[in-house]
């Protein structure tokens, strides 16, 4: 038996720098196509788009551009993380009431004051919820990334595949499932406290 | 080379491994919806069994492709078979949720009427429920049709052909050519499928239905 | 038409239906009343078996229902809900057009009924029959799950809380269609409501339930004189209200009581005198049992009285009178109408109560609006 330590570690490090950088990005894309009108038409046509790409497609051909390696496949999952983060900020954003932005813009806060002192806290719990996603389909895809060179646990289940080694398979599928598993059920309970705590 | 060049040179293959690549997608995408519509209404009569049953698919779903393609690979060996016994049991749980949660949605109020004008639970399921529902199920099969096209592409690990295999011979030897000659058209096929199911879904919703929420 | 016999329900331990036995007969418009949580609407679905009934038998034309075939009753009662429930995947046509199609009559005689049922309500066929619900306005949705419902001539149509949902104005106009389609159609209707004006305005007879029971079943008029409960009056505890708020105003509200009054036998230099002294024209002239004889006016005994003679032969019986407990619009409406400045207010034994003329009309009902006024 192989020591699986180190896999499951840079397995949730690709997934947890993928996240963050995705939370970043789809956030403020997010914000972009609340502020601009017409735009998140765009933004979010785009993110869907990427979405449909085959992920053995995209990864592939992420893998022209930055070569083999962690790095190719943290750009691959930032990309497939987007969608749900992007989708889910801007909904929350324009679903927040009227008379909530109406009392804010009436109590002389700027723009800018507004989205993060009301309208970013108000929508968290559906940002949240968009994360969550993110993750789970993260993990799960992140087993891909040693097609393209780069580490974590779909390392042992590629060469159990070479192999047709049953056993090496499950060392690699067991830990990603759970890991599936685990952080969808307690994100999914704090997403439920949230939501409790936004009524 | 160039990549124009590559296509006009290995046209008839690409060609061959996109018809394989729509075979695979559109036998596994009929297969799961022939079970998962039947087992969705029978779970939407039985709501008890469908938490159990929701999740078991959920959990399958779960599970990397790569891992299920390896546990296909050791049942069955390498081959179309195996890729697509796996791939069918991707295709069941979108059209399996998206079946259940559309007939259970249905407003009851259109079911009370229903059944308080003398229609059997049948009549109900044929006339009311399922057209009401037939939006969200074509849904669940678009989500399924885009998803089977993705795996599709992993499947050619196990010998599966299809547009995988060219990219899987582009990864192998570092032939950015050979990448690009599976991605794009597998990208393509993607969008075409989701565009097509999408129309279709507009087609078939009837006019009454558009802009109302069911 | 309609039978209970001894109907009781529970679910668990709440009893929803307790014992229930009443009758309805063949056309009758019957509401079904009372506070939420009475049972109404389970009474009301226990006819065509959306609910089975714990105890107890119910009789269609003497036929215990739970030897019909649920479906096959169903299709012979017609129903409407609340939320309406027309079917949004279908035209206008298609909807009204179910049951009978589910009943497989041939596609002329269906469509005649469609035709026949849009002309009912005066919704054009070639304007909306092929409309699908959600192109029309609520109360005409409505209008269509009601025509829905009389599609394959029911002779008993089942209607629950039917225009809840709906506005004022539209729910008058509709309560209005519904009850004419039932008397032309002679349709027995069951209905429930929970707004006592509805049913009232609707009903032949009211049934009003509480906590499973009935406590009165009844005609709207003898509910509103003789409420059995004290809680049928709180229930219509507004129009009960309603009465005494904007109490009937009686001519004896409106009447001044001090009036001059002369007997019969007063001689016409006395009359003059007093009238020139309290400078009026007119005088009351009471017979000896103080009962109304007449009025005498001044110009008459200028131009036939002579001194000395009594008044009673120039008595006129012209002056209006009315009784005091008449209705107060009555007695302004012959004010209005006669040329005289007064009517005279009478008591039951036909002696003068008063007399309204006006400028009593006019104090008086500045007071009604206003409180006291200054005179």
């Amino acid at each position: 038996m192989i020591n699986l330590w180190p896999l499951i570690l840079e397995h949730m490090l690709i997934v947890v720098v993928a996240t963050v950088i995705s939370i970043a990005l789809g956030v403020v894309l997010g914000v972009i196509a609340y502020w601009v009108r017409h735009v998140d038409t765009v933004i979010m046509w785009c993110a869907e788009a990427i979405q449909t790409i085959p992920s053995l497609a995209l990864l592939a051909m992420l893998m022209i551009f930055f070569g083999l390696g962690n790095t190719t496949i943290i750009a691959g999952l930032v990309l497939y993380a987007l969608l749900p983060i992007v989708r889910n900020t801007y909904t929350g954003l324009a679903g927040i009431s009227h008379h909530i932005k109406d009392a804010a813009r009436g109590m002389g806060m700027s723009k800018l004051q507004r989205l993060i002192k009301i309208e970013l806290p108000l929508s968290f719990p559906l940002i949240f919820s968009g994360i969550k996603i993110a993750v789970v389909n993260s993990l799960s895809i992140a087993v891909m990334g040693v097609l393209i060179g780069a580490g974590g646990l779909g390392y042992p289940i590629y060469r159990g595949v070479q192999t047709r080694n049953l056993e090496r398979i499950l060392n690699g599928a067991i830990p990603v499932v759970l890991m599936a598993l685990i952080f969808d059920y307690t994100m999914s309970k704090i997403e439920q406290r949230l939501i409790k705590r936004a009524r | 080379m160039n990549f124009l060049d590559f296509i006009a040179g290995n046209y008839i293959d690409i060609q061959l491994s996109l018809l394989r690549h729509i075979e695979l997608v559109g036998i596994s995408v009929l297969i799961g919806m022939m079970i998962a519509i039947p087992v969705g209404i029978f779970l939407s009569r039985h709501k008890r069994m469908s938490g159990p049953v929701l999740a078991v698919a959920g959990t399958i779903q779960t599970i990397p492709g790569l891992v299920m393609l390896g546990f296909a690979l050791i049942l069955f060996g390498i081959g179309r078979l195996p890729a697509l016994v796996v791939l069918s049991l991707y295709a069941i749980l979108p059209i399996l949720h998206n079946t259940f949660t559309g007939i259970t949605q249905v407003d009851q109020s259109y079911i009370e009427a229903g059944r308080g004008i003398g229609m059997t639970s049948r009549q109900i399921l044929y006339k009311v429920e399922l057209p009401l529902a037939m939006s969200s199920i074509i849904s669940g099969i678009r989500i399924s049709t885009v998803y089977i096209v993705s795996w599709s592409t992993l499947a050619g690990l196990i010998g599966a052909g299809g547009l995988g295999d060219l990219i899987w011979t582009g990864l192998s030897s570092y032939n950015s050519n050979y990448i690009l000659a599976g991605a794009v058209p597998s990208a393509i096929l993607a969008f075409a499928f989701s565009g097509l199911i999408g129309l279709l879904q507009r087609m078939l919703m009837p006019r009454g239905l558009r802009g109302v929420r069911v | 038409m309609i039978k209970f016999q001894n109907i009781s329900k529970s679910y668990g331990h709440s009893i929803v239906l307790d014992d229930i036995s009443f009758e309805i007969k063949q056309g009758e418009f019957v509401v079904l009343i009372g506070p939420s949580g009475c049972g109404k609407t389970t009474t009301l679905k226990t006819i065509n078996r959306l609910i089975e009934p714990n105890k107890g038998k119910i009789f269609i034309n003497g036929k215990d229902i739970t030897k019909v075939n649920p479906v096959e009753l169903r299709r012979t009662i017609g129903y409407v809900i609340q939320q309406i429930g027309l079917f949004p995947n279908m035209t206008v046509e298609q909807n009204i057009a179910v049951v009978p199609k589910l009943l497989k009559y041939p596609k002329p005689k269906w469509q005649e009924i469609v035709h026949n049922l849009l002309e009912l309500v005066d919704m054009p066929y070639e304007e909306f029959a092929h409309k699908y619900p959600s192109e029309l306005s609520g109360g005409q949705q409505q209008r269509i799950g009601v025509l829905r419902a009389l599609a394959a001539s029911p002779p008993i149509v089942l209607m629950d809380e039917p225009f809840g949902a709906l506005d004022p104005i539209t729910r008058d106009s509709l309560q209005e269609e519904v009850k004419h389609l039932q008397k032309k159609l002679k349709k027995t209707i069951v209905f429930v409501t929970h707004d006592m004006e509805e049913a009232l305005r609707m009903a032949d007879t009211i049934v009003f339930m509480n906590r499973g029971k009935i406590i009165q079943m009844a005609s709207p008029e003898e509910l509103l004189q003789n409420p059995a409960d004290p809680i049928i009056k709180s229930f219509m505890g507004r129009h009960m209200e309603n009465e005494n708020n904007a109490p009937k105003l009686l001519a004896e509200d409106f009447m001044r009581t001090k009036v001059l009054k002369v007997p019969k036998t007063s001689h016409t230099l006395e009359c003059i005198e007093l009238m020139s002294r309290r400078d009026v024209n007119s005088l009351i002239v009471l017979n000896d049992d103080d009962t109304y004889a007449g009025t005498v006016t001044i110009e008459a005994i200028k131009a036939h009285g002579k001194a000395g003679r009594e008044i009673s032969e120039l008595l006129s019986e012209d002056a209006v009178t009315i009784h005091r407990k008449e209705d107060a619009r009555q007695a302004f409406d012959k004010l209005l109408a006669s040329s005289s400045n007064y009517v005279i207010v009478l008591n039951d034994n036909r002696t003068v109560a008063g007399l309204i003329t006006r400028t009593s009309m006019a104090k008086a009902l500045g007071e009604a609006l206003w409180g006291e006024m200054k005179s």
